[in-house]
């Protein structure tokens, strides 16, 4: 995969400064800081030529952009529909207790921030979770909370 | 990377990397597939690269360790085959690797234990395992067998020829020609007839000169279904070389893969096969020294299910926030930045080379009249054999969940079927013997009576849609209000807001359902539900408001009894909604151990080690935890 550049410049340098590259250079920039500032957003705007208005109503129309902080880790809890079947909700409201925190959520200390998402695709070994990059397909919650131990 | 020049140069470069294989060369076969990598297939990979790196291997020919796609029995993962030998290892652990290399790879032996055995059969090979004699696999032929990071892998297994063909056999007239004889409907769900979408396109395109744009939808949005993303993991140049003969159809220079951004896996494969295509010159300017130029880029969907909508993904593609917008005028008329633009979904792109390669008879011989070819489906849920099936349209639905994917673990049959996701419906068992024209029963399933037929049409007579592939099996323990429940949830949220019906019927809709799962509400209540759900389907303003009342409307009409028990006795039959239920601990199986009441978040088990332990019910949240740790399964739904 890519490396991530660092700074805002090197991410905009990558991109032409025309509005249909809004998306990819919000992509870039939250998977680089783990969120979308204000500062950076304002930014952004200048370079691809959008107002701020279009541009925030894409950072909140998206899943994927946060416009606060994140964890460190992220725990994305499957609730597709075999998950759902097969305890994902369960797993979710678990997951919610061990954390003590809710979906949409980060840890006070920044560690873990939870969420559900609409089918990883990896359905024949519901219930997953995905922590970080990692699947974990018939997933318990014993079995995450070692996970959580082990981040 | 050296650039081909022509297709005499294409062939040459496979024939020399064939000659160049060695056949008594062991290949080992890790699957890296979805399921498997989330039951740990890296590590077994890793274990057996490690294997032959440190040279821990005594033989004369030191194995080639492949990463592949995914094999598509999921159930039984890790999945690893061996070749020349033609084995077949299932549930493969890393601590199994040393035992494989000892054994099977040193002194040529089966290490039995690994083999996929059933009803006392053990079978060596893939071929010979019923769930996969009964496939037909040809869009997924190369998945699980060549390594997608390597395009010599798929030059080796036929990649591009059917472009090599195309670009000189072929003129754009006869590649369009073909499409539309052969009859291939869009794979993504919607069943349009392909080659219509691109002859409009193509009109359109010729009346109003300029550029035209192709686009592959790789926004699997919906929630069972892994097809696209197992063959943009597997086999991506499968998907870009159908792209190419179709931008070549229609005149398209320029093309784009929008995949779901869930697919960190698809795209990182998606990247490599594009810079691998454009260093062998099979992508960029002048492709096989045709004159013809086209290239794709990456585009990654942001997380939004609407975005599967083809409008939505050209407003997404141009930067904005993924609204819909009426149709007419369709992307064909005005797609991307206002000109002609062809989006199918990645299977039937995948479909493109085959065609052209076999032609339109072979094409519309596989399957049934009007649903022609194969389909893969996610068989998943509350069935034996999960996994990803190709078949020829037209097979029985009782083939394919009884047949391949061997029925409803402990259960004599299943209790309906949910295909289409959110936009679909569920196909109650009783609906599998109604008659419908078109069959096809692999010969090991030859089934007592007429059954019905999974295709396009027969499919859409039940109330259901095909959809995408997602077939998600449910069994008796499973609630239909909390599946239509679950729906509507999945909707209300997604749904963009800009039309009305969806934006406030699907809020209301689920309001009902929410009260129905309580066990509040009335009979009256069920006739207002299913007329709200009409006003959706008659006023939405895309696919996605006009089907969303789908698996509500399907399961009220097959499943009334189920809502009534919710809202007239106050009972879940399946034990699912929270509101009607209670634990409570069988005191035959409880063995005392007390893990039950270590877990409990409200602290409301209680009793002495070793003896029974019982559910204090005023505190109980019903949130099951308790169901989920006991290993004695004395945990009981009442």
């Amino acid at each position: 995969m890519k490396t991530r550049p660092q700074d805002l410049d090197s991410i905009l340098e990558n991109y032409p400064r025309r509005p249909q590259h809004l998306i990819g250079v919000l992509q870039d920039v939250q998977a680089a800081f783990n969120y979308i500032s204000p500062e950076h957003l304002a930014r952004i705007c200048d370079h691809v030529g959008v107002p701020v208005t279009q541009a925030w109503s894409v950072a909140t129309f998206y899943k994927s952009f946060s416009l606060e902080p994140r964890g460190e880790h992220s725990i994305k809890v499957c609730l597709g529909t075999t998950c759902h079947l097969k305890g994902g909700e369960r797993l979710a409201e678990a997951c919610e207790r061990d954390l003590g925190i809710e979906r949409g959520q980060t840890t006070a200390d920044q560690r873990f921030s939870l969420d559900t998402v609409k089918c990883v695709g990896a359905c024949a070994e519901a219930p997953v979770v995905m922590v970080d990059e990692d699947y974990l397909g018939r997933a318990s919650i014993s079995s995450l909370k070692k996970e959580f131990k082990r981040r | 990377m050296k650039k081909i020049k022509n297709t005499a140069g294409l062939q040459t470069l496979r024939q020399t990397l064939l000659e160049a294989q060695d056949p008594e060369m062991p290949v080992v076969r890790v699957c890296l597939g979805p399921g498997c990598l989330a039951l740990g297939a890296e590590k077994v990979a890793r274990a057996f690269k490690s294997a032959v790196r440190n040279k821990k291997i005594k033989a004369r020919v030191q194995p080639l360790i492949k990463g592949t796609g995914c094999h598509g029995f999921c159930s039984q993962g890790t999945l690893v085959s061996l070749s020349p030998a033609n084995l077949f290892y299932v549930r493969v652990k890393p601590e199994d690797v040393a035992e494989i290399v000892a054994t099977s790879l040193e002194q040529g032996r089966t290490v039995e234990r690994l083999l996929y055995s059933d009803n006392g059969a053990r079978y060596r090979s893939a071929a010979e395992i019923p769930f996969y004699r009964a496939q037909q696999k040809i869009i997924l032929k190369n998945v699980g067998i060549i390594d997608p990071l390597d395009i010599n892998d798929a030059l080796m297994a036929g990649g591009y020829q059917s472009l090599a063909k195309v670009l000189t056999e072929m003129s754009p007239e006869e590649v369009l020609k073909t499409v539309e004889v052969s009859g291939l409907r869009g794979r993504g769900g919607g069943g349009f007839p392909t080659g219509y979408k691109w002859r409009r396109a193509a009109d359109n395109a010729r009346e109003n000169p300029g550029p035209v744009y192709v686009i592959a939808n790789g926004e699997e949005g919906d929630p069972g279904a892994f097809m696209d993303r197992s063959i943009m993991e597997g086999d991506p140049h499968k998907v870009i070389e159908g792209m190419i003969i179709g931008a070549y159809a229609l005149g398209a220079n320029q093309g784009f893969l929008y995949v779901r951004h869930e697919y960190p896996l698809a795209i990182h494969h998606f990247s490599i096969a594009l810079r691998q295509a454009r260093n062998r010159g099979l992508l960029g300017k002048n492709i096989l020294g045709s004159g013809f130029d086209f290239d794709l880029q990456i585009n990654r969907g942001a997380g939004a299910y609407v975005c599967g909508e083809e409008t939505a993904i050209i407003a997404s593609l141009e930067g904005r926030a993924g609204e819909p917008r009426t149709r007419p005028p369709y992307p064909a008329q005005e797609g991307l930045w206002g000109r002609p633009t062809v989006i199918n979904n990645v299977e039937t792109w995948a479909n493109v080379p085959h065609i052209m390669e076999k032609g339109a008879d072979w094409y519309t011989g596989l399957g049934v009249p009007h649903s022609t070819g194969t389909k893969i489906f996610s068989l998943v849920g509350k069935v034996k054999n999960t996994g990803l099936v190709e078949v020829p349209m037209g097979i029985s639905l009782g083939a394919l969940v009884e047949g391949i994917g061997g029925g409803v673990p402990g259960q004599t049959h299943f209790k309906a079927v949910q295909t289409g996701g959110p936009s679909g419906g569920i196909i109650p068992y009783e609906l599998k013997e109604i008659f419908t024209d078109y069959h096809y029963h692999p010969e090991e399933f030859i089934a007592a009576k007429k059954e019905i037929s999974v295709d396009f049409d027969s499919m859409a007579q039940t109330g259901s849609i095909m959809g995408g592939g997602g077939m998600i099996v449910m069994d008796d323990h499973d609630c239909v209000v909390d599946v239509a429940r679950y729906f509507l949830r999945f909707l209300e949220e997604e749904s963009c807001g800009k039309c009305l019906p969806c934006r406030l019927g699907l809020k209301g809709m689920l309001e009902f359902l929410n009260r129905f799962a309580r066990g509040q509400g009335s009979p009256e209540d069920i006739d207002a539900l299913e007329s709200l759900g009409q006003a959706l389907v008659d006023g939405s303003l895309c696919g996605l408001g006009r089907a969303a009342p789908n698996p509500v409307l399907t399961s009220i009409r097959f499943f009334r009894d189920e809502y009534l028990a919710h809202i007239v006795d106050h009972k879940c039959p399946a034990g699912v909604c929270r509101d009607l239920i209670s634990y409570r601990i069988d005191p035959e199986t409880c063995n005392g151990c007390g893990l039950c009441a270590q877990e409990c978040p409200e602290a409301c088990i209680t009793g002495k080690k070793k003896k029974l332990f019982t559910i204090g019910q005023e505190a109980c949240i019903r949130c099951g935890v308790c169901q989920d740790v006991c290993p004695m399964q004395a945990v009981q739904v009442a």
